[in-house]
């Protein structure tokens, strides 16, 4: 799904939320990835002017989830562990978003490049766990 | 040799007539938006200006000046034709069943030259199919516009603050709170809290679908705005699973007043204010009954 203008970010969440229903994920986890995918969404827009991002169900051992690709082609992040911590922002926000998803989903991957771009992945299973 | 332009010009009054049947026998066309004397007039203009441009020897750069006429006509009558309602498939046939009525005549005027035919048939659609792209970027041009107006006011439509008790405001948001968004939200809300002299400001998220750190942070923001005014502000209709996303996300509200419902918030600031509800006593013999 392309992102490219703010518009963009309720349709995204609103697919995020359809596959999270799909496999019967509930209410508090759908909840939990869709506030980390808005995050990293609303970073990509922000310090990327936009990007892709791929949503698939995927399983693994007898798990069910969700897995959300944000991929973009701004500036990278020169830190990535300065760039994770809590209240660190280039943007003068709460400089939560990063830190903040972590914690939200189960497993979370940043890659970064400087002058190339960033990759964000993120998976969250139907139980939460 | 005629050239295309002269048979087309010569048979002008067909070509129209013919158009104007394959227009109106479409199933789909709906007369109750448009009288046929009306499509009658515009379609004249459009071919008019059609046969003006190919009479020029222009078969195919519609974006030359001798097809700006065209195009302004095209345009306007799919953005009006957006905005009125029509479907695609009505705003595309007008100039797909000109290509028919033209490519028919043509058919008729050169039986006995079958290879200009070719051609002429090949140059038509070239530039009809051009014409059509045209009327489709209209179209939905138009179409945006109308979302565009409507997203407007959608976003002040659903920023009312009510007065719900002498000198408490309650501001139910409904939907996303973006950054435009919650500057109508703080206008109005500082706005009326000046008008109504009032004290206390409940904020309810309940029509929130999520509260990420932006929307925290724009809460935040009227928060304290509304404290600079010298106003106390409590935010209602946390959900449980927003509370707990707003841990998990780290976000600090412990400066803030914050109660799961409505209710629960409008007794806060009841007794924030020194007001007490009571149930009157001539109503003990209602309770019995019930
Ligand atoms: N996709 C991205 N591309 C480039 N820089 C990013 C991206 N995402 C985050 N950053 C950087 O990481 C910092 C921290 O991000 P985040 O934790 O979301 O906080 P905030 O968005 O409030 O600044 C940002 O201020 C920005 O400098
Ligand atoms: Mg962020």
């Amino acid at each position: 799904m392309e992102i490219v203008r703010e518009q963009d970010v309720v349709p995204f969440r609103n697919r995020v939320r359809e596959f999270s229903t799909r496999i019967g994920m509930s209410l508090v986890n759908q909840t939990k990835l869709i506030t980390a995918a808005s995050e990293l969404v609303r970073n990509m827009l922000k310090y990327a002017s936009g990007g892709k991002v791929i949503l698939e169900i995927i399983s693994h051992n007898a798990k069910t989830g969700v897995r959300l690709t944000f991929k973009d082609e701004g500036p990278g992040i020169a830190d990535i562990a300065l760039a994770m911590r809590d209240g660190f922002s280039t943007g003068r926000s709460l400089g939560l978003g990063l830190p903040g998803a972590k914690r939200l989903v189960n497993e979370f991957d940043l890659k970064s490049n400087p002058g190339e771009g960033t990759t964000v992945t993120v998976i969250h299973w139907k139980h939460g766990r | 040799m005629n050239t295309t332009a002269q048979v087309l010009e010569k048979n002008k009054e067909r070509i129209l007539e013919k158009w104007m049947q394959n227009q109106l026998s479409d199933a789909s066309l709906r007369d109750d938006l448009m009288t046929s004397d009306e499509l009658q007039r515009q379609s004249k203009e459009m071919l008019d200006g059609l046969l003006r441009a190919v009479s020029k020897g222009n078969h195919d750069n519609i974006y030359d000046t001798e097809f700006e006429q065209v195009t302004d006509t095209l345009r306007d009558i799919s953005i009006t034709r957006a905005r009125q309602g029509f479907s695609p498939r009505e705003t595309g046939t007008y100039v797909l069943s000109l290509k028919q009525a033209l490519i028919e005549v043509l058919v008729e005027q050169r039986q006995d030259d079958t290879s200009t035919l070719y051609m002429e048939i090949m140059q038509l659609n070239t530039l009809l199919d051009n014409l059509s792209i045209v009327t489709f970027e209209t179209f939905i041009k138009g179409r945006e516009e109308v979302i565009l107006r409507q997203t407007d006011e959608i976003s002040e439509i659903s920023t009312p603050v009510i007065r719900v008790w002498d000198g408490i405001l309650a501001l139910p948001i409904i939907g996303t709170l973006d950054s435009a968004r919650t500057q109508i939200v703080m206008e109005n809300l500082l706005q009326e809290i000046v008008n109504t002299g009032s004290n206390i400001a409940i904020l309810d998220i309940s029509g929130v679908p999520a509260v990420d750190s932006l929307v925290a942070q724009h809460l935040i923001k009227t928060v304290s705005a509304t404290r600079l005014m010298g106003a106390e502000c409590i935010i209602s209709g946390i959900r449980a699973e927003i509370a707990q996303t707003i841990v998990h996300l780290g976000i600090d509200l412990s400066n803030i007043k914050t109660k799961a419902s409505l209710a629960s918030a409008l007794q806060l600031a009841f007794s924030m204010t020194n007001l007490e509800v009571r149930r009157n006593d001539k109503n003990k013999g209602l309770n019995i009954m019930r």
